[in-house]
């Protein structure tokens, strides 16, 4: 089983935003940067699929030239080789310009599956999977919990996830693109082992033409409130007074 | 023209679909005519429901090819609809099924998406960024397609018609051979073993909380508050807490006198399922966490120094 594995790279969660000084993206010349954790999963997945299946992991991510930093990480943690389709307009490009990038560099491959996490920490259009699966020809599922492969060339049998506690099993022919649902399974993380060995395994790059934005953020900023929230400030010991206080008095609520 | 594509399940509709209708209301502001769609078997009665909306017209698709949902099925039939009826936009529920099928139709028609939107401005929209901590004004140009975040309008704001809206079913078949995707039947898991709606009070814990051995600080307190524990998913993904412990969009909805977040950012996914709780407290060392939005008493701080003083206060 050949499989790709679209990953991303965004800013670490615990990077204090902010935005740049034209406020249309942040500032991210100061920020330090992570695997998005939804494509963890996905990654995770294809490794489990590969260990069981046999076959090959390639890593594809649609990223400037400081997401090597993801593509290393995923090599380390098993992925076999990766393309890096390297461009700076991918940064903060809109899904189906990433989609697009994505499109050129697996085509030729002909792998049997594509994995993608189920959207990014960052933008969090939760469409590039999708889209990518229609730029490829392929038949899709999402919000996948569980991936089995049939017998031949019968393709896949997935369980998706549905609203409301719901789920559904559906199957598709291979080659077919599966967006996956964090939580399927347990991340490993990357043994000293896999470190040494990813630096000996290939990253192929390829300079795309960026497809032209379709939709573009013409302002950013930190939301409003909406709800008049009270809060508490002080020493941990006074603000934890003034809530027990607040919550048995005013609220009502202990 | 702006085309609003229904969601319903077995006949019975998907209430986001009136709040994607009352967006497009607002959006048209009574300039550009809305038209509803609803696709599947037996939609008549899904139909008449929506016509009670002041909306120009209901164009069912009836296909047995669409009675169980699938991908393929919903981007040829909206593809041919879209081609019929040439709307300037599209409008779609922020859904799970919206979102499975949404963005190919999108790629196929060849339509800029706009996903996750909470309102419509002039010249384009405004959706969440990084995970939302930060909003973003989005302009588009041409005709395009948008979703609506669950909740970002309201399904009582819809203006209703005069009289019921006419329903016309279209001339469009779905090749079933064309449909990839093969649907079993929907199921549940097995029944959930704790049912947190019924809990009075809830301490929930996030990612904050770092390490599964920490959460004997959040049982302390639950226990002094008298409250039942949860959780957001990622903990439940890291199976620090069971699944049935899990609050939010693909877990269970609460809505308890008190909602106690500890280190919770608040998801989107996590507040659908806990902002119906009557008092929210938060407690998240990040000032810019969106739980701080929707809740009542909020405290900015390390919540293991917190948490441990509040357990103090209530044992006084």
């Amino acid at each position: 089983m050949k499989i790709a594995v679209c990953i991303k790279q965004v800013v670490t969660r615990e990077w204090q935003l902010r935005v740049n000084d034209q406020k249309t993206w942040i500032r991210d010349q100061d920020a330090s940067f992570e695997l998005n954790e939804p494509d963890a999963y996905a990654l995770e997945e294809a490794l489990r699929l590969k260990e069981k299946h046999g076959g090959e992991v390639v890593v594809c991510c649609a990223g400037p030239a400081r997401a090597t930093q993801v593509i290393r990480e995923a090599l380390a943690r098993g992925a076999d080789r990766a393309i890096h389709v390297e461009s700076d307009a991918l940064a903060a490009a809109d899904a189906n310009a990433v989609a697009d990038a994505l499109a050129g560099a697996i085509r030729d491959e002909s792998v049997d599956l594509v994995l993608t996490g189920l959207q990014s920490d960052d933008q969090g259009f939760g469409q590039v999977g999708v889209v990518l699966a229609e730029k490829l020809g392929m038949p899709h599922a999402t919000i996948i919990m569980e991936v089995q492969k049939l017998d031949g060339a019968a393709g896949l049998r997935v369980k998706r996830e549905l609203e409301g506690g719901w789920f559904q099993w559906v199957a598709l022919p291979a080659p077919a693109l599966l967006t996956i649902q964090s939580g399927i399974n347990q991340l490993r993380y990357a043994t000293l082992k896999g470190i040494m060995a990813a630096k000996k395994k290939e990253i192929r790059k390829v300079a795309p033409a960026v497809a032209p934005a379709a939709q573009r953020i013409t302002a950013m900023y930190f939301p409003e409130k909406g709800k008049k929230t009270q809060m508490l400030s002080g020493t941990p010991a006074d603000a934890a007074k003034q809530l027990v206080a607040r919550l048995r008095e005013e609220a009502r609520a202990l | 023209m702006i085309l609003v594509v229904a969601e319903h399940r077995d006949g019975k509709l998907n209430r986001a679909s009136l709040e994607t209708i009352a967006a497009a209301q607002q959006a048209g502001s009574g300039a550009a005519p809305v038209k509803v769609a609803v696709l599947g078997t037996s939609v008549d009665a899904v139909a008449r429901e929506l016509a009670a909306a002041g909306v120009a017209e209901v164009v069912t698709i009836d296909d047995a090819a669409l009675q169980d949902y699938t991908a393929d099925g919903f981007v040829l039939a909206l593809e041919a609809l879209i081609g019929a009826e040439a709307p300037e936009r599209v409008f779609l529920p922020h859904t799970y099924q919206t979102r499975d099928f949404a963005p190919a139709l999108a790629a196929r028609v060849n339509r800029p998406l706009v996903t996750d939107c909470v309102a419509v401005k002039a010249g384009g929209y405004v959706r969440p960024m990084f995970q939302g901590k930060l909003q973003a004004d989005i302009a588009v140009d041409g005709p395009h397609m948008a979703t609506f975040q669950i909740g970002a309008y309201r399904a009582d704001a819809v203006t209703p018609g005069a009289s019921p809206a006419p329903v016309r079913r279209a001339e469009i078949r779905v090749d079933p051979a064309r449909i990839r995707q093969k649907p079993e039947p929907p199921f549940k898991e097995a029944k959930q073993a704790v049912d947190l709606s019924q809990a009075e009070r809830i301490v929930s814990v996030g990612r904050g909380i770092k390490s599964q051995e920490h959460l004997q600080l959040a049982q302390q307190l639950a226990q002094a508050m008298g409250a039942e524990i949860a959780a957001s998913r990622p903990i439940c993904d890291a199976g620090w807490l069971p699944m049935d412990r899990q609050i939010g969009s693909s877990g269970q909805t609460v809505a308890p006198k008190l909602y106690v977040a500890l280190g919770i950012s608040g998801a989107i996914q996590h507040l659908v399922g806990m902002k119906g709780a009557r008092t929210i407290v938060a407690i998240n060392k990040d000032p810019e966490a969106p739980i701080f939005e929707i809740a009542d008493y909020g405290i900015v701080g390390d919540l293991f120094e917190i948490v441990p003083a509040m357990i103090a206060e209530l044992g006084k």
